[in-house]
């Protein structure tokens, strides 16, 4: 392979997880109107004061323009062609996994992950969300041995309504932007999580979402909440069927991190990105965010995305507590026609407080990256630190790559960094592997995984090969 | 002069940049061989070394170039480099995010595997990529940087020529791989050089001034000047050089 | 009732199309009509525009100044002299309010062929050599402050340098606002037109004689031909009261260098937008900039480098000192069009915060359409480096001097970087002068 077909590869690749799984599906009608959110809410039998909460959402919403303000660009979406809520059918109320309708069984083994007993992934709790609900949820009993509660949303609103009242909202409030009031109002399921105090939690907890039906968006919430001295690594991973129209994916994941509570939050994001020519592929805007509310708690997020015809994400911290620690790594692959415009937000009011950035995007094809980033530092934050690194790469002439920070300072003895650059791999590159004996094809996936090694170093294991396997990059050996 | 015939140039022209530059050349190198090309700027001496290594954009228009009787020409950048052909670059080019160590060692198990050998695993590598950079006087702390990245000039070659003391190619193409270096740098990369002459290695050293050749003695010296070579000699033709200059070649080869 | 006073110039125009500006030739009649259509539609810009998200013009929007009334007449050039450089061996062109100042100003004869003189001399001529030039780079539609520059501008300094031509000694060109009784407003105009291969120095020099509500919306133009070279140093130092609202606006051919240098000591609200293409290739472009501001002042830098064409250059360097409860913002973009294959591009702000009330916001930014490209940029904040304090005052030095020390060296990584010896030692010394202030109290 010549260097500019490895390019070209590249910039090309195909989407492997494009299947649709044949169930029927329990739908409302498409369009939104208090009267879907109050039929969304019956459904899951919800009670009043989350009705509530989510109609003043809704009437937020209404008020609210469309962003505008990034570099992404697309057709206005039209709302009242959503399919707000779809759900497989299945009996009422399912007893163990055995009772899982097969096919969606074989959906998450052909996905590669597993939910029966025997083939589960070891050391992996896994909440498996089907369009708009949560359809399996693996170890929750050995989890709740330990206090651990790891289940859907809509449980968490049954089980546990006064942790879910307490929290919901309150680090992403509706009002936040349209996408999250958007959220606020129609979310179906999402995955629910705490951890008692100075609890360790055993094994990583993981969500993986599917969409599947066609014209339904998924709006799914996650909560997390790591109590005093706990820790807790979640996963969350994302494919969808490919389809020539777009599907919004309007998600809000809020984390609380209380006093030496720690929280590790890992994305491998595929959603379905659309054809060569840009014909179809998810909207994914979504609002995530975490407050580090205790003294010396940490939240870190790493996101590798690589699906979705648009993302539009800002994973962010809020380091309220003193000596709170708050981390962003983030890899951005765009291909053909997709975009990205991902970054962070870190908001130092604490003392001592510590922020890391580090964002990788990779532009390929007529992939357009942008970094788009905040750091403050409040006036009480004294001792503030932080660093941000972002890195580009272009791989052709038709890509492109943005860099926006911007760090605000209201405090003297605030220390902040940025740096970023802008590179290629470029022929000179590939000519100089292709002289020493590597083919062209090799020496794209060596720099590339160069370039990325230090967010993928960041994710756990198993997600480190997952995320390695889609950037179509192979690991860069013991050495080095 | 019986030993085996290695490359075998005859006639060649290429073009680069959309202008002629390489207009029948004609260079026989043997094995344990080591040739001089020198000439002024421009007359072609790196698109030499680009055609001979298959730099992309380097087009051959006509004459053949043989590399042990197979054609050059019709082979890629990585066939040849496993095939034992070496381009010490002029400017080695910086690759942000892979370690030299990691470089070396998948070049190195890329040439091992065309041949035939096993894979060295990390501490075999390590331990001979150890071995090598004595021979270059290089820090082992260069092996965990990016490849050239924020090397010093002089830091560049000497990885150069680590690289070609790991790989063992049987012709090395070095392309002024004296420009930019002190006189302390020059003998450290020219002593490298040197120890790997063999009965079985040639070289191909491409050079503007005399000075290298004090350090790598040539076999032959040609002299290239608009696109072919114009005088070939032993390596008293240096020195002759060294003192005229190429003003009396600039001057024949234009009026050629 | 609107929020801003856009209704005061607009009703204003009429009378100074009619008198101040009857003399206008019609080309200048249209760009003048046109620019205040153009302010009367936007009026000043707000907050919720992202280019002035951290600069509020409220309370400028609110006033209607009035065109400043001449005053060259109560100057002398003891005065000048006491505000200005000592006047080195340059043309010096001085302007009262906006009004050109012979008296004040002191012309060098310079070599054949430069035209070098005040706009409003220069306007009437019928073989103007300004038409096509003048608002061809800040045009009226791309900004409210510009548009209002264009509308009421009526004087300020052209340089016309033909090709070949180099100009060794600087042409100083010092802008000097006398506030009244009122709050007024003045509107300096520069254009500097450098012909191929031709290379100049300007030097801006934006000074106040007196306190009081003063309003300087100033425009400069800077079309560099093929192969020529321009060296522009922008001084704002007027004072405390001031607000200084300045557009700079370059065009760049294939091979040209531009380099400037920003400056801003004083004014309470100081924004400087600056607008480089580089529409050539090989085009090469260094912004240089350097803040210091203390109490209650406001700077605000908003430079844009558009690398247009390939193989172009460019470098930017901010650094600024923010002390008691000012407040500095950084805005540097840098894009690289499509095409713009083999662009360098390098940026760099760095801050000193010095009070727990100084803020800063500093957004640098990179846009980027062309694979071929090497670009970085950096931005830090922080203190004077404690260790190095420290390492002086064990050495015997008094805290002062060595936080002076240490400031010096801060400024001088920017000022080392002017040309002209005699000027670099100037304004060396302006910026030390102006930073010792600063830290007066915490010696």
């Amino acid at each position: 392979m010549s260097s500019a077909d490895s390019l070209e590869h590249l910039a090309t690749r195909e989407y492997k997880w494009g299947f649709v799984t044949d169930i029927e599906a329990d739908s409302v009608p498409p369009g939104l109107s208090e009267d879907v959110i109050r039929l969304i809410s019956s459904r899951k039998g919800e009670p009043e004061w989350l009705l509530a909460w989510r109609l003043e959402a809704y009437r937020r919403w209404l008020t609210m323009p469309e962003p505008m303000w990034s570099t992404v660009r697309f057709p206005l979406i039209d709302y009242q062609s959503i399919v707000y809520y779809s759900a497989p059918k299945q009996k009422k109320k399912l007893e163990s996994l055995d009772e899982v309708d097969p096919r969606l069984l074989e959906t998450y083994e052909k996905l590669g992950i597993p939910l029966a007993e025997q083939k589960r992934l070891a050391g992996v709790a896994v909440d498996a969300v089907f369009d708009s609900v949560s359809v399996a949820t693996t170890f929750r009993e050995e989890l709740s041995k330990k206090g651990i509660l790891f289940c859907s949303f809509s449980d968490a609103v049954r089980e546990h309504p006064d942790l879910v009242r307490k929290y919901l909202g309150s680090v992403v409030p509706y009002a936040d932007n349209k996408h999250a009031a958007l959220n606020s109002a129609v979310f179906s399921d999402g995955s629910f999580v705490y951890v008692p105090k100075g609890v360790r939690c055993p094994m990583e907890l993981s969500t993986y979402f599917r969409i599947n039906a066609a014209n339904t968006g998924q709006f799914e919430r996650t909560l997390i909440i790591a109590d005093e001295g706990s820790y807790v690594s979640y996963l969350e991973g994302c494919t969808a069927p490919q389809r020539d129209e777009n599907q919004l994916h309007a998600a809000v994941v809020e984390l609380v991190a209380l006093e030496r509570a720690q929280i590790k939050y890992s994305t491998v994001q595929n959603w379905y990105p659309g054809d060569a020519e840009g014909r179809g592929g998810i909207y994914n805007f979504v609002t995530k965010r975490g407050k580090c509310l205790g003294r010396a708690s940490k939240i870190s997020w790493t996101q590798v995305e690589t699906g979705s015809a648009i993302t539009w994400k800002y994973p962010s911290c809020i380091l309220v507590g003193d000596d709170s620690i708050g981390e962003f790594y983030s890899v951005a692959l765009t291909a053909n026609r997709q975009q990205a415009d991902t970054g962070t937000k870190m908001i130092h009011i604490g003392k001592n407080t510590r922020s890391t950035v580090v964002s990788k995007g990779i532009s390929t094809g007529h992939g357009q990256n942008t970094y788009r980033g905040q750091v403050r530092i409040q006036k009480g934050a004294d001792g503030a630190r932080n660093f941000s690194q972002c890195d580009s790469l272009l791989i052709g002439p038709e890509c492109g790559a943005h860099t926006f920070p911007c760090l605000e300072v209201h405090n003297p003895t605030a220390t902040v960094e940025h740096e970023a650059t802008t590179s290629k791999i470029g022929e000179d590159q590939l000519f100089y592997c292709q002289q020493r004996g590597i083919s062209a094809e090799d020496a794209v996936s060596m720099i590339v995984n160069g370039f990325c090694k230090q967010v993928l170093k960041e994710l756990p294991m198993e997600f480190a090969v997952e995320a390695q396997k889609l950037l179509g990059v192979s690991l860069e050996g013991s050495v080095g | 002069m019986s030993s085996e015939i290695l490359l075998q140039v005859e006639g060649l022209c290429a073009r680069a940049a959309g202008n002629e530059i390489l207009r029948g050349l004609d260079l026989t190198v043997r094995a344990g061989e080591v040739h001089a090309v020198m000439g002024p700027n421009g007359s072609g001496k790196s698109t030499l070394a680009n055609v001979l290594a298959g730099r992309p954009g380097v087009e051959v228009t006509a004459g053949k170039v043989l590399y042990r009787g197979r054609n050059l020409v019709e082979m890629a950048p990585e066939e040849r480099a496993r095939e034992g052909i070496f381009l010490a670059f002029q400017y080695p080019v910086e690759i942000p995010g892979v370690t030299n160590l990691y470089f070396l060692k998948a070049a190195a198990n890329a040439v091992r595997k065309h041949r035939g050998l096993e894979e060295l695993d990390a501490m075999d590598f390590l331990s001979l990529a150890r071995r090598k950079m004595k021979l270059v006087e290089m820090d082992e702390k260069m092996m965990s940087r990016a490849i050239n990245e924020g090397f010093s000039g002089g830091e560049k070659k000497r990885n150069e020529v680590l690289q070609m003391a790991i790989l063992e190619p049987v012709l090395s193409i070095l392309d002024e791989t004296d420009s930019g270096l002190d006189i302390d740098a020059l003998g450290i990369v020219s002593r490298g050089v040197n120890s790997l002459r063999s009965a079985e290695r040639s070289m191909i050293v491409i050079t503007h001034y005399q000075r290298l050749l004090d350090h790598i003695v040539p076999d032959r010296v040609h002299v290239l000047a608009g696109g072919r070579i114009v005088r070939s000699g032993g390596k008293e033709l240096a020195l002759e050089l060294e003192e005229q200059g190429y003003a009396w070649i600039e001057g024949g080869a234009g009026a050629a | 009732m609107t929020r801003d006073a856009r209704e005061h110039y607009v009703a204003g125009f009429g009378q100074f199309a009619e008198r101040e500006a009857a003399g206008d030739p019609p080309w200048l009649h249209a760009l003048r009509k046109q620019a205040i259509a153009r302010f009367a539609e936007t009026g000043f810009p707000t907050r919720d525009d992202e280019a002035w998200r951290y600069t509020n013009l409220g309370p400028i929007a609110r006033t209607p100044f009035e065109i400043a009334a001449p005053a060259s007449a109560v100057i002398g050039r003891a005065d000048l002299e006491r505000l200005s450089f000592p006047v080195f061996a340059c043309s010096v062109f001085v302007f009262v309010n906006g009004r050109f100042a012979p008296s004040l100003s002191a012309p060098r004869a310079l070599a054949g062929g430069i035209q070098i003189g005040n706009l409003a001399a220069a306007l009437p001529s019928p073989l103007c050599p300004l038409e096509g030039h003048l608002g061809s780079l800040a045009r009226p539609d791309e900004g409210a402050l510009v548009a209002l520059n264009t509308a009421f501008f009526t004087d300020g300094v052209m340089l016309h340098v033909p090709a070949g031509v180099e100009i060794e000694t600087p042409i100083h060109v010092v802008y000097l606002s006398v506030p009244g009784e009122r709050a007024t407003i003045s509107y300096p105009r520069t254009l500097v037109v450098a012909g191929r291969g031709s290379r100049a120095t300007v030097v801006e020099d934006f000074v106040s004689l007196g306190g009081g509500v003063a309003f300087t919306n100033a425009v400069c133009e800077i079309a560099l031909a093929e192969g020529s070279a321009v060296e522009h140093v922008s001084l704002q130092r007027e004072h405390e009261d001031a607000a200084h609202l300045g557009a700079i606006r370059v065009r760049q051919a294939r091979d040209s260098r531009y380099k400037a240098h920003g400056i801003s000591l004083g004014g309470r609200l100081t924004r400087n937008d600056v607008l480089a293409i580089l529409d050539g290739p090989g085009a090469d472009c260094e912004l240089n900039g350097f803040y210091v501001a203390s109490d209650a002042q406001h700077v605000d830098n908003h430079t844009t480098i558009d690398h247009a064409r390939p193989q172009g250059t460019s470098r930017e360097f901010y650094k600024g000192v923010l002390d008691d409860r000012a407040r500095g913002v950084f805005s540097g973009k840098v894009i690289v069009r499509p095409g713009a294959q083999k662009t360098s591009a390098q940026q760099t702000n760095k801050n000193l915060l010095l009070s727990a009330d100084a803020e800063i916001d500093s957004k640098p930014q990179l846009e980027i359409f062309a694979d071929d490209v090497r670009c970085s940029h950096g931005s830090s904040i922080g203190q004077l480096d404690e260790d190095a304090l420290f390492y002086l005052r064990a050495r015997g030095i008094d805290l002062a001097t060595a936080r002076s020390l240490l400031m010096r060296a801060f400024s001088a990584e920017i000022t080392a970087r002017i040309g002209i010896g005699a000027l670099r030692e100037r304004i060396d010394e302006l910026l030390l002068a102006r930073m010792l202030r600063t830290r007066a109290e915490a010696a």
